[in-house]
């Protein structure tokens, strides 16, 4: 019988953590919601258009924008986004 | 047989003509009770008549280090005391303590290669009996597995077979460079993994590189890895996104990356594996699996990876990388983030004018016609007979790139205003430039027959997007 081959492992060799979802709250009242512009062409619209529809309903809204959709968010960014909001809308494409 | 830590070791293979000659030697010092222990490297029935050891697996000359045949080694308490090398009749006398010795031999006669020593044979003996330093995870696949099979069930693989990255190929591919196999190359977007030289090591094996290549990944990798490279947005875009490599310098000749005949194509290791080897990294470290981070709608060829060479046989054109401050003389590579390749037909065009106005044209349709400004980039690929127009002209790199910049500017009104937002505002016939500054990268290579050049196009470019980048290649 033939030894066996031997592979040496070509990835991280770190399995995905699973995490659960976070629930959707029952209401968004009281709450404030982030508005995530990425910088891709027409997300402001998509947004303005958000917060006009926020704004009707009595909901708190704050935009924050990405300084290009190149490349990851600032962390500075993702910070203040998680420190002032409950949930966020994030316009993803164009 | 083990190595006995004490005595008098000789170590022989009969494929050699010098062991054969001192064989008379060998039965001489047994019958006298002074040798310890002869190991045969190919027939444990060499020297004949002898008690002879079978050292065909290789790992007491591997532990003795021994590189030629025969070999005499003196040993006391496991440490080496003295040895001998081949034939040389003093140096046997003086290892054996018998003054006499060998007298109606010739006085000296090299050896031969030892098996241990034979081409990749040293890191698999490395394997096999010593420690390799290698900290990946060892995957057995036992017979009647197929490894190969194996490796595309574990989504390693660009859809093609890859190269089994057993520890002795990993360990030549280490030889390659200078730089340790734990030292962190940086983290492979999308994902954020390590990567270490060790893992771009097992990836260049299954790509199927060869280890000489390995400098140039590493420097490809190096520079594909600066921020402004944007490699996070290219390896997880839409629009589909590919790594295109471009090597400059004397490395390119040594190791093979074509310029010639069909450089961006087939046909050719360096070319076809360099390139491979990036995008087996960001797809095995960084995760960039389609339809996982990889959100390619299409994608494009070039995504199993490109690599060329310029052209550098025209003394009159500055290469790409001195045109970006690599001294002459250097070696180098140049990553540019791309989103596949066309080919300009401008056979018609016979003077450098109409031919720079003809590739304009062609130019022109990066992205979209109606698109110019910032965020368009391009490379483009000038065969052989562009050189000859050109050169023939006393056209310069920088004359050719005015040229061309001057034949792509597009007047305000004929942009789309869907495309081009607050561009738009102003004078309707002023002229805009399709590219702009450092985002047009022009380069020579093919093969001198055929006007033909090839656009390479970009992706999102300049300091919003992916900016080529730029690095030495360091051994």
């Amino acid at each position: 019988m033939r030894e066996p081959t031997v592979l040496l492992d070509p990835t991280s060799e770190r399995s995905d953590a699973m995490r659960a979802r976070r629930q959707p709250p029952a209401t968004l009242q009281g709450l404030t919601v982030g508005l995530l512009d990425i910088s891709k062409g027409r997300g402001d619209k998509f947004l303005d258009r958000m917060e006009v529809l926020f704004g009707e309903r009595g909901i708190t809204v704050e935009r924050f924008a990405k300084p290009t959709f190149a490349k990851k968010a600032p962390d500075e960014l993702a910070a203040a986004i998680a420190e002032r909001c409950d949930i966020v809308v994030e316009a993803l494409a164009d | 047989m083990p190595l006995p830590d004490d005595g008098l070791i000789l170590i022989v293979k009969e494929d050699c003509e010098t062991c054969r000659m001192i064989a008379p030697i060998a039965a001489d010092l047994a019958q006298r009770g002074l040798l310890t222990a002869i190991f045969s490297q190919d027939n444990p029935a060499f020297p004949p008549g002898l008690d002879v050891a079978d050292d065909r697996e290789l790992e007491v000359s591997w532990r003795l280090k021994a590189e030629i045949v025969p070999t005499l080694v003196r040993r006391q308490g496991g440490r080496e005391t003295a040895r001998a090398v081949g034939w040389h009749r003093e140096e046997w006398q003086a290892v054996t303590g018998l003054n006499a010795l060998g007298e109606s031999l010739p006085r000296e006669r090299p050896g031969c290669g030892s098996l241990a020593v034979a081409p990749g044979m040293a890191e698999e003996l490395q394997v096999r009996y010593g420690q390799t330093g290698l900290v990946a995870r060892e995957v057995a696949v036992a017979f009647p597995e197929d490894a190969f099979e194996q490796m595309f069930d574990r989504g390693w693989t660009d859809g093609l077979p890859v190269v089994p990255p057993s520890p002795a190929r990993v360990l030549r591919m280490l030889e390659g460079t200078t730089r340790k196999p734990d030292e962190i190359v940086g983290m492979i977007p999308p994902s954020g993994e390590v990567c270490t030289v060790e893992k771009a090591a097992i990836n260049a094996v299954m790509a199927g590189c060869r280890p000489d290549y390995f400098p140039v990944v590493l420097a490809a990798l190096d520079a594909a890895l600066d921020p402004d490279f944007a490699l996070q947005g290219l390896m997880s875009t839409t629009m589909g996104a590919g790594i295109c490599i471009i090597v400059n310098g004397p490395i390119a000749r040594r190791i093979g990356v074509n310029s010639g005949f069909n450089a961006l194509g087939h046909g050719f290791r360096a070319n076809a594996t360099i390139a491979r080897t990036l995008q087996l990294i960001v797809i095995n470290i960084g995760g960039a699996v389609p339809g996982g981070m990889d959100r390619s709608t299409m994608g494009h060829p070039g995504k199993f990876g490109l690599c060329f060479a310029e052209d550098e046989s025209d003394p009159g054109w500055t290469p790409l990388a001195q045109a970006r401050g690599v001294p002459a003389g250097a070696s180098a590579v140049t990553v540019f983030g791309f989103c596949g390749t066309s080919i300009n037909n401008t056979e018609k065009a016979r003077e450098p004018e109409g031919l720079s106005r003809s590739i304009g044209q062609c130019l022109n349709g990066v992205y979209h016609p109606g698109m110019a400004g910032g965020g368009l980039g391009a490379v483009l690929v000038l065969g052989g007979e562009f050189g000859r127009i050109y050169r023939e002209a006393g056209w310069d790199r920088g004359k050719v790139e005015a040229a061309l910049h001057k034949a792509t500017e597009r007047p305000r009104n004929h942009l789309i205003a869907d495309f081009m937002g607050e561009e738009l505002d102003g004078d309707p016939g002023e002229p805009l430039p399709k590219f702009r500054d450092g985002d047009l990268l022009v380069v020579r290579a093919g093969s001198n027959a055929g006007l033909f050049s090839t656009i390479i196009h970009g992706w999102s470019s300049g300091p919003r997007g992916s900016q080529p980048i730029t690095r030495e290649v360091k051994p």
